[in-house]
């Protein structure tokens, strides 16, 4: 059943509409999950989630218990106008959570769907990076809450989870605003902004039917194993940043493990055909982000590695 | 007075990225005044470029006062100013909300990290700040409810009013809040308008900016002492929201007084020009803020009015 939870009125003969599909199970269940993905509008591949989520689960109705809630678009004025942010609002979406009634039309919205989700027994955040970096399918959880969700994190298929410090900007999310009201939720990165990258799309499902299983709404088949994601508590997360601005070429492949020492990327000059920086592994470990994106600034983030040892 | 460059960088293709200071006086690190941080910001830009001109003069007849250094930094993102954009031109992150910034980390964070080097140590720090929202505003000064403000000091501003409020989480990371928590008297001075120049308001907030330095001693350059300041926060404005969307048609702006029942605006039809809305004032009070662009979304912020 297809809900409209948000509508409001855009100058010119047009409403911002902000529809969800609710799956309601042929069993018996209390429980409801939300998968909600396009907070920013670059970032697409939590579609492709939605989609065969949702086509997998119409087809076997009878296998599930309680309520799948599926919400592709929280910011559908971005998505279709290839924007990551809220057309005409400066404010990042994901960092005005929970909203406000009397607030801004944005916040306004934004209360509105923090109220629709709140409750939920669990929430599946589904970003994608952005348009210059692409992720390992990974499950960013704040130390606060990595207690209670990290036992859902690796449920979920994915090849990291990343425990990140608490940091009070990062309190105006819409996974920390629900967490805070005891709705758990987990935000999944992986792929890259503006493209579909099908196999973590079909392993993130995977590890969704597999955690309702856990959570006793899901009666159908789902795999024995799934993938046992390393935990950033376990080593450090090594950041590469360029030093010079230029056209980046990259040496490795993403998700690839390095030594110490291996050429990640060269920094170049195409006017004078020169090499302007060797970025090199400063560990061994795994890269589990690498820039795609060519341009570079001084500062860029080039990569970010995994490793059990120190980075510096 | 003394130019210098906080930060040069290198660009694929652009020429290259430089922050520009400059000084005045010399001793105790006593104001620093930071502009546009945004490529929109020009109302900003143009408030600096009058503040340096009139500090040349002041330094030039010995009007700034021995023991106090001055510095403005008028553009922080001239590279998206030179491409009408508003955020840093490659990422479209925002400069004002890396702060402190991190020498080593992204772009934005370097450049927000070159300049808190620079200014947070300054006894005073004034930042011409922009909403969120497009829209005029009554020239004020604001200031974050962090617990370090002093609005006795704020009122050496003489602008008509003080705007207190509470910060919110993402409010941690721009450049006033990291001011005050490391020591700095900080104040965003909102002058009206941001991506035009209007020069009666910007006036108005460079001439505040003077009498402040003098009133603190730190330039010699009497004048009348502006307006008697007063305090407000969220709790004394009342928010006037749009409750249709269409074309709006504003009879009222910024800095207008209108009592309870007036007629504020009007929502147009796009299509027939018929009225679809009449936005009335729920108070008697003064326009503190009015939204600015033609078109209007249902459910927006039209007015905020200071409700007396």
């Amino acid at each position: 059943m297809i809900k409209t939870i948000v509508s409001e009125g855009l100058p010119i003969d047009e409403r911002l509409i902000i529809k969800k599909n609710i799956i309601k199970g042929n069993k018996e269940g209390h429980k409801r999950i939300c998968i909600v993905t396009g907070t920013h509008g670059d970032e697409l591949e939590g579609q492709y989630v939605c989609f065969e989520l949702n086509r997998l689960l119409n087809e076997n109705l009878h296998f599930l218990k309680g309520t799948v809630e599926i919400y592709p678009a929280l910011n559908p004025l971005g998505i279709d106008s290839v924007k990551r942010g809220i057309p005409t609002f400066d404010l990042d979406m994901n960092r005005i959570f929970p909203g406000e009634e009397g607030g801004h039309l944005i916040e306004h919205i934004v209360y509105q769907i923090t109220e629709d989700l709140k409750g939920a027994d669990m929430v599946i955040d589904i970003h994608a990076s952005n348009i210059f970096l692409r992720e390992m399918p990974q499950v960013r959880i704040s130390i606060e809450m990595a207690e209670k969700l990290v036992p859902f994190a690796q449920m979920l298929n994915i090849d990291f989870v990343w425990v990140h410090d608490a940091a009070t900007v990062l309190q105006s999310t819409l996974s920390h605003s629900l967490n805070s009201k005891n709705t758990p939720t987990l935000v999944v990165e992986m792929g890259i902004g503006m493209r579909i990258t099908r196999e973590y799309g079909d392993r993130l499902i995977e590890g969704i039917f597999k955690m309702m299983s856990e959570m006793d709404m899901w009666d159908g088949p789902v795999v024995d194993v799934v993938s046992e994601p390393e935990l950033s508590t376990n080593g450090e997360v090594c950041f590469l940043n360029a030093d010079t601005s230029g056209i980046i070429l990259p040496n490795i492949s993403h998700s690839m493990y390095v030594k110490k020492g291996d050429l990640l990327c060269k920094i170049v000059d195409p006017l004078e055909g020169k090499v302007l920086q060797e970025i090199l592994s400063p560990v061994n470990g795994t890269v589990f982000t690498l820039r795609t994106y060519p341009v570079v600034y001084e500062g860029s983030l080039v990569a970010r590695i995994f490793s059990t040892e120190k980075c510096k | 007075m003394r130019e210098e460059i906080l930060l040069q960088m290198k660009s694929p293709y652009r020429d290259d990225f430089k922050i520009r200071a400059f000084r005045f006086g010399e001793g105790k690190k006593s104001m620093a005044i930071v502009g546009s941080l945004r490529g929109d910001e020009v109302q900003q830009q143009f408030i600096c470029s009058q503040l340096v001109k009139n500090l040349i003069e002041l330094e030039k007849n010995g009007c700034i006062l021995p023991g106090h250094e001055i510095m403005v930094i008028p553009s922080a993102n001239h590279f998206s100013m030179n491409i009408n954009k508003r955020f840093w031109a490659m990422d479209n992150t925002d400069i004002n909300r890396m702060f402190p910034g991190y020498e080593n980390g992204e772009t934005t964070q370097r450049i927000a990290s070159a300049i808190f080097e620079s200014v947070k140590d300054y006894k005073y720090g004034i930042q011409l700040a922009s909403y969120y929202i497009p829209g005029q505003f009554i020239p004020h000064v604001r200031m974050m409810d962090t617990g370090y403000q002093n609005t006795n000091i704020a009122k050496r501003f003489g602008l008509p009013y003080i705007f207190i409020r509470d910060p919110k989480p993402y409010d941690t990371t721009v450049l006033n809040y990291n001011w005050q928590v490391f020591g700095t008297q900080a104040f965003s001075i909102f002058s009206g308008d941001t991506n035009n120049i209007n020069k009666d308001t910007a006036k108005i907030t460079w001439i505040s900016i003077l009498r402040f330095m003098h009133k603190s001693k730190i330039i010699n350059f009497p004048m009348h002492d502006g307006f008697i300041s007063k305090t407000i926060s969220d709790t004394d404005t009342v928010t006037v929201k749009s409750d249709d969307a269409g074309i709006l048609y504003a009879l009222k702006g910024a800095g207008d007084e209108v009592k309870k029942g007036d007629l504020l605006a009007k929502i147009l039809d796009p299509f027939t020009g018929a009225t679809r809305s009449q936005i009335l004032s729920p108070v008697k009070g003064a326009i503190f803020f009015a939204h600015q662009k033609p078109l209007i979304h249902q459910n927006s912020v039209l007015f905020k009015i200071i409700n007396w």
